[in-house]
C-alpha cells in the first residue's frame, strides 16, 4: 500500500443543455497512507465527484488518480465505500449484508462467518446478525454499512456523508467510531461532509473545496482527530484552537455561498 | 324447515347485532371529532349485519321465505294464475284492465287505418282518377260496416240471448265459488288428483338433476286451489263461447259479401300493369275483414256481461283470503303466472334462484359423476404416469434413432425393435403405475390461468430487466409491447383462438399476452427503479455484472415483480372467463355460458360463485406470498 496521489485531476461534465460544468480542475494532492482526510466545501464544489473518481465509478475527463502504483480505472475492493443512505440491501439480513463483498468472491463460509462476527462486534452489533436490515434505526444501518466495506479489508476507505442522515446523538457516537476504526485499523479515509464540527473533529488533514470550477481552496492539517482517539469529542469541541478554526471555515464557506448567490442575481 | 330456522336466526342476529352497536356506542367515549379515521376500526356485529342483511334480500328477494313458511302458495297462486289467465280474455272487452272498450278501440283504429289509406289513395301519382273515384268508393262502403254492427236496434235477438246466456254462466260460476264444497269433486276424480300430485314434485328445482325442472306443481294441492282450479276450467269455456260469437246481422252480412265481392271483380278486371292498384283495393279488403272478425258490439249491449265479469273478480279476489297478502308481501318484485299448460316464476324469484336449491344443485354438481356436462368440477383421475412421459418427450427422439421402423412380414407379422421400441416409449404406450390427476371444469380453468401465467413470468421477467436496464432493449422492444398491450386482451381472442384453436393452447396464449405485457412492464419498474448507490455499493464490494444482476437488482425488483404477477392473476381470469364463453368444451366460463343457453339460474349463480372464490383465493395467496417472500417493501 502507497500513497493515493492526485495528478492533474479535471472532470468537465456537459449537461444535457449543452453547458459544460468544470466539476474538477487541476487537482493535485498526495494522500499518506493510513491519513484520515476529510473534504468541506459548498455544494457544487465537486466533493462527491472526486469521491465517485476515487471509488472508479467514473472516469475523469483528464489527469488521474494513483493507487498502490496502478491507476484507478474501475471499482474495485481494494478501495470500499460508505454511502449516505447506507445503501444497504434491505431484503438481506445484517450478517448476509456483511458478508456481500466475500459471498460474491465465493470465499471459505466458515472464514467469512468468523469474519462477520468479528466486525459485527467492531460496529456494536453482535447478535444483530440475523436482524433484517430494514428493522435497524439508522445509526445501525450506517454501522453495517462501515462494517460491509471493511471487511473486504480495502486499502482507501470513501466515505459520502455517511452520517448526513442522523441525529446529533447518534452522528456523535458514530464519529468516535469512525475514529476508532480508522486508528485500530490504519486505514487511509476520504471522508466527505456538509458539518464543518465534523470535518475539524475527524479530519488529521482537512480540504475546503471551492465551486465554479470545483478546486482545493484551501488545506488544513489538524491536531483534533488525533486528541480525539484518546479525549472525549465533546471536550474537544470547547477547545479554543477548535472554535477559531471553525468560525474561520465557516466564514470562508459563507463567502463562497455569497459569491455563488451574487453570480446568480 | 332448514330455511325457515336460518330466516329466524338472520332476523335475530340482525336486531341483536343492531342493539349492541348501538349500546356500543352509547357506552363509548363519544368523540367530538368528525373524520377521526379511528372510528371505523373493529365492528365485528355490524358485519354480521351486513351479511345477514344480504343474506335475508337473497332469501325473501328469492321467494324462499316463501317457500319455507308457506310452501302450497306457489301451487295456489297457480290456480290463481289459471283463474287470470282465463279471464283475461274478457277482461280486455272492457274498460277493467284497459282504458276503453275492446269495440271502441278497434273501430278508432280501423277508422285511422282508412283514413291513412284514403290519403294515400288520393295523393298517390300512380293510379288515374277513374281507379281512386273506384277504390274511394270501396272505403266508404267499409266504413259502412261499423255503423251496423254498433246499432242497438240492429242486433240480432240470437246474439243477444247467447250474451245473456254466457252473462248468466258467468254469475252463476260466482255464486258457485263462494259455496265451500265448490267443485263437489267426486272420489273417483279426487284420487286421481292425489295420484298426479304424488308424481308432480315439490315447488322448486328438486335437486335430482341439473336440468330445469317444473318450477311449480300444476295440479291443486289444497281445496282452494281445486277451487280456482275448477273454476279456471269452466271460465275457459265461457270463454271461447264468448270468443265464438259475432254480432253479425243480416244486413252487415249482405253488405259486407257485397264488398268482398265487388273487389273480387275489380282486381280481377285489372289489367297486370295496375298493379298498385289492385294492391290498395287488396288492403282495403283486408280491413273490412278485420271488421268482420272483431268482436264489435253497440256500446251498452255487454253491460250486464260486464257487470258479471267484476263481480266475478271480486268474488275471486276475496276467495283467495290470506293468499293475496302471501302474493303481496312474500312473492316481492314478480308472481306466479299461468301460460297454458304450466305455471312458472315470474320477477326475481325466476331469475334469482332460492338458496336452497342452490346449494342442492351445487352439492350435486360436486357430485363427481353429476359435474355439467359429463365433466366433474373438480376431481380426480387416475393416469399412468406413461403419459406423461409421452407428453412430455417429443415424438422426434424415435425418428432421429438409428435404424428404420419395421415393416411387416409376408406373413403379415410386425416384429418391434429398437427404433419402434423406443417411439412407444417417447408416446407413452406403455404401462408403469398409476398417480392421480386431477381434473374437471375448476381445474382446466385453473390450469390455464397458471400456465398462462407462468409463460408470462418465465418470458416477461428477464425480459423486462434487460428493457429496464439497456437503452437498446427497451427501444427495440418498446413499440411491439405498446401496441399490442393497449387492446383489449379480448380483442385478441377471437383471432386467436381461430388460429391456435378453442382447447388449451389458444387459451393459455391468450393468457400469456395479458400477463406478458404487465410483467414486463412491472419487471421493467423494478429494474428501473433500483437505486444507483446500491449498484455502487455491490460494485465497490467486488460484484460482477451477473451477480448484480443476480443479488441486487433482481431482489430489488422483486416488489414491483410480485405486485405485477397479482396484477396480471386479475387480469388473467378475467380474460379467461370471458374467452371460455366464446368458445370452448371444459372451463368454468363454459358452464356458465351454457347454463345460460338452458336458463338454468342456478347454476349460474353456482358459476358466479365458484369464479369470486377462486379470484379472492388467488388474490389471498398472492397477498400471502408477497408478505413473506418481501417484507422489506416500502421500509428500503
Amino acid at each position: 500500500m502507497t500513497d493515493l496521489i492526485s495528478q492533474d485531476l479535471n472532470m468537465i461534465f456537459k449537461t444535457p443543455k449543452g453547458e459544460t460544468v468544470h466539476a474538477l480542475k487541476d487537482l493535485n494532492f498526495t494522500l499518506k497512507k493510513g491519513e484520515l482526510l476529510t473534504v468541506l466545501g459548498p455544494s457544487g464544489c465537486g466533493k462527491t465527484t472526486l469521491l465517485n473518481i476515487a471509488a472508479g465509478f467514473i472516469k475523469p475527463t483528464s489527469g488521474n488518480l494513483i493507487l498502490n502504483n496502478k491507476e484507478i480505472d474501475g471499482p474495485g475492493v481494494e478501495r470500499g465505500m460508505v454511502f449516505q443512505q447506507g445503501a444497504l440491501f434491505e431484503w438481506l439480513t445484517v450478517a448476509e449484508n456483511v458478508n456481500f463483498g466475500l459471498r460474491m468472491k465465493k470465499k471459505d463460509p466458515a472464514e467469512t462467518q468468523r469474519k462477520v462476527d468479528e466486525w459485527l462486534d467492531i460496529v456494536g452489533l453482535k447478535g444483530f446478525g440475523n436482524t433484517p436490515t430494514y428493522q435497524l434505526s439508522g445509526g445501525m444501518q450506517q454501522r453495517v454499512a462501515l462494517a460491509r466495506c471493511l471487511i473486504n479489508d480495502p486499502d482507501l476507505i470513501l466515505m459520502d456523508e455517511p452520517l448526513g442522515a442522523l441525529d446529533a446523538l447518534t452522528r456523535e457516537k458514530m464519529q468516535s467510531l469512525v475514529l476508532k476504526i480508522w486508528k485500530e485499523t490504519g486505514k487511509t479515509i476520504i471522508l466527505i461532509t456538509h458539518s464543518v464540527e465534523e470535518a475539524l473533529l475527524l479530519g488529521e488533514r482537512l480540504y475546503v473545496m471551492a465551486p465554479r470550477p470545483g478546486r482545493i481552496h484551501k488545506e488544513y492539517h489538524l491536531p483534533f482527530a488525533s486528541m480525539g482517539l484518546t479525549d472525549d469529542l465533546r471536550e474537544i469541541k470547547k477547545n479554543k484552537e477548535f472554535s477559531e478554526k471553525r468560525e474561520e471555515i465557516l466564514t470562508m464557506i459563507w463567502n463562497m455561498e455569497e459569491e455563488i448567490m451574487g453570480k446568480d442575481i | 324447515m332448514f330455511t325457515q330456522i336460518v330466516t329466524f336466526l338472520i332476523f335475530f342476529a340482525v336486531i341483536g347485532c343492531i342493539l349492541y352497536g348501538r349500546r356500543l356506542i352509547k357506552t363509548e367515549k363519544v368523540d367530538a371529532v368528525f373524520g377521526n379515521p379511528e372510528r371505523s376500526k373493529g365492528g365485528t356485529h355490524w358485519i354480521i349485519v351486513g351479511s345477514s342483511f344480504l343474506l335475508l334480500v337473497w332469501l325473501y328477494y328469492s321467494w324462499d321465505i316463501a317457500k319455507a313458511f308457506y310452501p302450497k302458495s306457489a301451487n295456489e297462486l297457480c290456480q290463481v294464475a289459471k283463474v287470470n289467465e282465463s279471464l283475461l280474455g274478457l277482461k280486455y272487452q272492457f274498460p277493467i284492465v284497459e282504458r276503453e272498450f275492446k269495440s271502441t278501440s278497434i273501430i278508432k283504429k280501423e277508422n285511422k287505418n282508412l283514413l291513412l289509406l284514403y290519403n294515400e289513395i288520393q295523393n298517390s301519382e300512380e293510379i288515374n282518377p277513374e281507379e281512386k273515384l273506384v277504390l274511394s268508393k270501396f272505403l266508404n262502403d267499409t266504413n259502412k260496416l261499423i255503423p251496423l254492427l254498433t246499432n242497438e236496434n240492429l242486433i240480432e235477438t240470437k246474439t243477444k240471448i247467447k250474451i245473456d246466456e254466457i252473462t248468466n254462466k258467468i254469475k252463476i260460476l260466482s255464486a258457485k265459488f263462494k259455496d265451500p264444497n265448490y267443485p263437489n269433486e267426486t272420489e273417483e276424480s279426487k284420487s286421481e288428483r292425489l295420484k298426479a300430485i304424488q308424481e308432480q314434485g315439490g315447488w322448486g328445482s328438486s335437486g335430482t338433476a341439473i336440468e330445469n325442472t317444473v318450477e311449480v306443481p300444476l295440479v291443486p294441492e289444497t281445496s282452494r286451489g281445486l277451487k280456482f282450479d275448477a273454476a279456471a276450467k269452466e271460465l275457459k269455456l265461457i270463454n271461447d263461447e264468448f270468443f265464438k260469437l259475432r254480432n253479425h246481422n243480416p244486413q252487415f252480412k249482405n253488405n259486407i259479401q257485397k264488398i268482398k265481392e265487388q273487389i273480387k271483380i275489380y282486381r280481377n278486371g285489372l289489367e297486370d300493369t295496375r298493379e298498385v292498384a289492385s294492391n290498395y283495393a287488396k288492403n282495403i279488403l283486408k280491413i273490412a275483414r278485420r271488421i268482420e272478425y272483431a268482436s264489435i258490439y253497440p256500446p251498452t249491449a255487454l253491460n250486464e256481461m260486464k257487470n258479471a265479469i267484476i263481480e266475478f273478480d271480486q268474488v275471486q279476489k276475496a276467495q283467495q283470503g290470506g293468499l293475496r297478502y302471501i302474493d303481496i308481501f312474500l312473492f316481492p318484485a314478480g308472481t306466479i303466472v299461468s301460460s297454458g299448460p304450466s305455471c312458472s316464476e315470474q320477477g326475481s324469484g325466476r331469475w334469482l334462484p332460492k338458496p336452497s336449491d342452490t346449494l342442492n344443485k351445487f352439492s350435486l354438481m360436486l357430485k363427481p359423476s353429476v359435474g355439467y356436462k359429463n365433466v366433474p368440477l373438480l376431481w380426480f383421475e387416475m393416469m399412468d404416469v406413461s403419459q406423461i412421459f409421452g407428453f412430455l418427450l417429443p415424438d422426434w427422439i424415435a425418428d432421429v434413432m438409428p435404424g428404420e421402423y419395421p415393416v411387416h412380414t409376408k406373413d403379415g407379422k410386425i416384429k418391434e425393435n429398437f427404433k419402434s421400441n423406443v417411439l412407444k416409449f417417447v408416446t407413452g404406450e406403455f404401462k408403469l403405475f398409476k398417480i392421480p390427476v386431477p381434473v374437471g371444469h375448476i381445474w382446466d380453468s385453473f390450469l390455464r390461468v397458471f400456465l398462462g401465467l407462468v409463460f408470462g413470468i418465465i418470458i416477461g421477467v428477464p425480459l423486462g430487466l434487460f428493457m429496464g436496464l439497456n437503452r437498446f432493449a427497451k427501444g427495440f422492444f418498446d413499440p411491439l409491447i405498446e401496441l399490442y398491450r393497449p387492446v383489449p386482451p379480448l380483442a385478441w381472442a377471437p383471432l386467436i383462438i381461430s388460429v391456435l384453436g378453442i382447447d388449451n393452447t389458444g387459451k393459455v396464449f391468450l393468457l400469456f399476452m395479458v400477463s406478458l405485457s404487465i410483467m414486463i412492464i412491472s419487471a421493467r419498474a423494478g429494474a428501473s427503479g433500483t437505486q444507483l448507490s446500491k449498484i455502487h455499493a455491490a460494485h465497490s464490494l467486488g460484484a460482477s455484472k451477473r451477480q448484480i444482476l443476480r443479488h441486487v437488482i433482481f431482489p430489488n425488483s422483486l416488489p414491483e415483480i410480485l405486485t405485477g404477477i397479482r396484477v396480471a392473476v386479475g387480469m388473467c381470469w378475467g380474460t379467461l372467463v370471458a374467452a371460455e364463453f366464446l368458445a370452448g368444451t371444459t372451463g368454468i366460463g363454459f358452464v356458465e355460458n351454457v347454463a345460460k343457453k338452458y336458463f338454468q339460474y342456478e347454476v349460474i349463480w353456482i358459476t358466479i360463485f365458484i369464479m369470486g372464490m377462486l379470484g379472492l383465493l388467488f388474490d389471498v395467496t398472492l397477498r400471502k406470498i408477497i408478505d413473506k417472500t418481501i417484507p422489506w417493501r416500502g421500509k428500503g
